[in-house]
Order: structure tokens, then sequence, then C-alpha cells
């Protein structure tokens, strides 16, 4: 199909790249690519310039700091993940990017797009919310630090505002973590997916696909009937469409809560 | 550096240097098709679900619907066209000619592109990920069983 008629720059650096977006308003950082181009053929998307963050060297890598905190680049790959050592430490990471749609998006699509274009439906937003993330984001101010459940804002907004990148992305140590889903179809886009995880006794649990942005709820235990009131409590009002009512994703939220607390425990 | 609405790249393709200018806004399928006339790779649905456009981007299996051509700048890419040497079907192509791995042949330039990629890395892959290997590459006609045959089979 053809694209609107868009410019494009490649930088090497985050403060070219910086000043490239801040230079227009019409302008995107491209990351992979792998929803970008796409809703570009729609036209759902008609950005000006199209900003490449692949020479920038900083914003790749995955990193295993002494304290087992891991440090992973905006523009590494899930099958980067997937395949690094380093990521094992934190294993939901690596399992959860292997059911992203196949091996083509899975070599493309970048842990920094998934999060920064916050499509409700994507696996990367409930897990980093659920196992405690820290993005970091770069603008012409300076960097900051937001937690991930701070960071979504709505259908497609995140706290990375315009002029502004998201450089990496923070996960603490940990391994007590779960996640389910019910998919459209194997490593399909989710109907609903829910992520837990387990920090001493505290319970997080972050529902995604029923909201803009993944519901964050921490239950009193990990017992079913904490985990079920915990939902229930949440008075979710998802929406509906061709693959599933209100009502059946209010249901599935419930049951997927309690596979990924029960996969989450199971790892305690 | 400025942002631009056109630009030359440079690319090997099969071996082959390519210096062309091209509009930013035009895809890598586009670029391979109408510009290097190399029309062994398809446009299936153009959304990025039936990976017929797949090709190797300096060795990593994607789908060239997905990438703009001046993101391929500098890179080496290879395609349908480069796995027969001399005419001579590769061990792969000549399973699927075998197995009958095709009906239509829409899907094969694609199937065949993700085969070689899983199997340059996975030289004896199972059955489940011979078939996790071509996820991403839609078949209408075949069920997929004799493709995954004739994987199986150039595997061995």
């Amino acid at each position: 199909m053809l694209l609107r008629e868009v410019e494009y720059a490649r930088p090497a650096s985050v403060q070219e790249a910086l000043r490239l977006l801040g230079a227009n308003d019409g302008a995107r950082a491209l990351a992979g690519g792998q929803t970008l181009i796409n809703v570009m053929k729609a036209r759902a998307a008609s950005p000006d310039v199209l900003v490449d963050l692949a020479d920038i060297g900083e914003l790749r890598g995955i990193e295993l700091g002494s304290d087992g905190t891991l440090e992973l680049g905006a523009m590494t790959t899930y099958s980067d993940i997937i395949d690094s050592a380093e990521a094992r430490a934190r294993p939901i990471l690596g399992e959860v990017c292997d059911q992203i749609a196949d091996v083509q998006v899975r070599n493309r699509g970048t842990i920094g797009g998934n999060v920064c274009s916050n499509d409700p439906t994507n696996h990367l937003p409930p897990l980093l919310v659920a196992i405690g993330a820290t993005m970091t984001i770069v603008g012409k101010d300076g960097e900051r630090s937001v937690p991930a459940e701070e960071f979504f804002l709505g259908v497609y907004m995140t706290a990375a505002g315009p002029g502004e990148l998201l450089t990496k992305i923070s996960v603490p140590p940990g391994k007590s973590d779960g996640f389910a889903s019910v998919p459209i179809g194997k490593d399909g886009t989710c109907i609903v997916n829910v992520a837990a995880s387990l920090d001493g006794g505290a319970v997080r649990l972050a529902i995604g696909c029923v909201d803009a942005v993944p519901v964050l709820l921490k239950p009193e235990s990990t017992d079913d009937g904490a985990v079920r009131s915990a939902v229930q409590g949440a008075n979710l009002d998802p929406p509906w469409d061709v693959h599933a009512s209100a009502d059946y994703r209010r249901h599935l939220a419930e049951v997927l809560a309690l596979r990924a607390v029960a996969q989450a425990v199971g790892r305690n | 550096m400025e942002a631009v609405s056109r630009k030359t790249i440079t690319v090997d393709v099969n071996g082959e240097q390519y210096e062309r200018e091209v509009d930013a806004r035009r895809l890598l399928i586009h670029f391979i098709r109408d510009d290097l006339d190399l029309t062994g790779s398809h446009i299936g649905c153009d959304t990025g679900n039936c990976g017929a456009c797949s090709v190797l981007l300096d060795g990593t299996l994607v789908k060239s619907c997905m990438l703009l051509a001046v993101q391929a700048d500098g890179a080496k890419i290879e395609t349908v066209e480069g796995l027969a040497a001399d005419g001579e079907l590769n061990g792969l192509q000549q399973a699927f000619s075998d197995h009958h791995g095709l009906q239509c042949g829409y899907c094969t330039p694609g199937m065949l592109m993700s085969a070689t990629a899983l199997l340059r890395k996975n030289k004896s892959p199972s059955e489940d990920e011979i078939r996790r290997g071509i996820q991403g590459n839609i078949c209408r006609c075949t069920g997929y069983v004799n493709i995954v045959e004739a994987i199986k089979a150039a595997a061995e």
C-alpha cells in the first residue's frame, strides 16, 4: 500500500533524535514499526516525520545489574529478550514475549514500541505493571523515571509525551510471576490477559484488555477467594466487540487472574 | 542530520549490490518487487498477517510489507530468488516439490524464507518447532501438513 508522504531520519544518538522529534509537531519515533507502519497504511496515523531509532546503540541491549535489576533498552526486540541469557533473570519476560504474534514480528517488534503504543490488548503493559517495572523517559528537560503503573495514561497514550523518548525499562529481580490470557488464536491478539507477581507476601495483579490502561489490583492473599473478590471489587466495565461480550471479558478477568496467580504461586 | 522525503539507499540483495533513490514512504516489498524487479516475494494481505512478503534482512526473518525501504539502507537482503543456485532448486525447494508442499504457490516464497530462517537456527526442528517457525505465514490451500512434511524432509 502506498503510504502518505513522510520524511525520514535515522539519527545516531538520543540527543539528535530528541532534536528531530522536537523540531516538528508531526514527528514520531519509529521503533520496530510492527504497529506504526500498519496504522500508517490505514491512515489511522499520519506522521509528517519518522525518526527511526534503529541506529541508536544506547537504546539496545539487556544488562543485568549486580543487584539483580534488569535494564532493557527500549529498542530491544522480543527475539532479543527470548534469546537473552541475562533476561532469564526474570523468566516471565521471555515467556510472554514468546507469545506475541509470530517469528517475523518478534524479530522486529520492540519492548519500547509495545509499551509506547499502549494498545490495550498488548501483552507487555499489564506484565510490566504487575512486576513493578520502571520506565526511563528522556526529554529536552532531562531524564526522569516513571513507575509502570503511572506510565500508561490512556488508549495509545503514555507518560512519554510529544518530543520525549522512552529509553529504557528497569525490571527488579524476582521469579514468582504468572501470565494468563485468552488470545484470538494461538499467540494472537489477547481478548483478556492477566499478569500476576508475588513480592514476599504481597500480590500484584494487572488485568489487560478490560480498560484503557492495565487495571492494577492488590488482593489480600493468593487464596482463590481473595483473588476473586479483588477482581469483582474492581467493578470492571470492559469493552465488548465481535470476539467477546463485556460480561464474558469480566468472567475471563476473574478466571485468568486465578490462573496467573496459581502460576506465580507455583514458582514461589 | 535533517529528515528527508527521498533518499538514495544501498542494499545487497542475494549478493548483488543495488543503489536506488527511493521515497521515504516506499515499503520494502514494493522496492524489492517494483524497483528491483524481483517479483518472487509476494504481497498477500499488506497488513503484516500473511507472511507472503517474508525476506531475510541481515539474516533475520522479517515481513517486508512492515518495513520501509529506507530502513533497509545498508542491509543485506535475501529473497526467494537467492535460494536456487544456477537455476537448480536447493534442498528445501526440492523437498517442497517432492512433498507437494504447495498448491497455488502464492505463499510459497514466504514459506521458503521462514523455513530457511528456521533451519539455519535449528538443524533438526521438531514438528512443533516447524509449526511455530511458519506461524507467521498463512497458506489457504494445503492445510500445512505437506509444508511441515517438506521442511521436516529438508532438515534430514
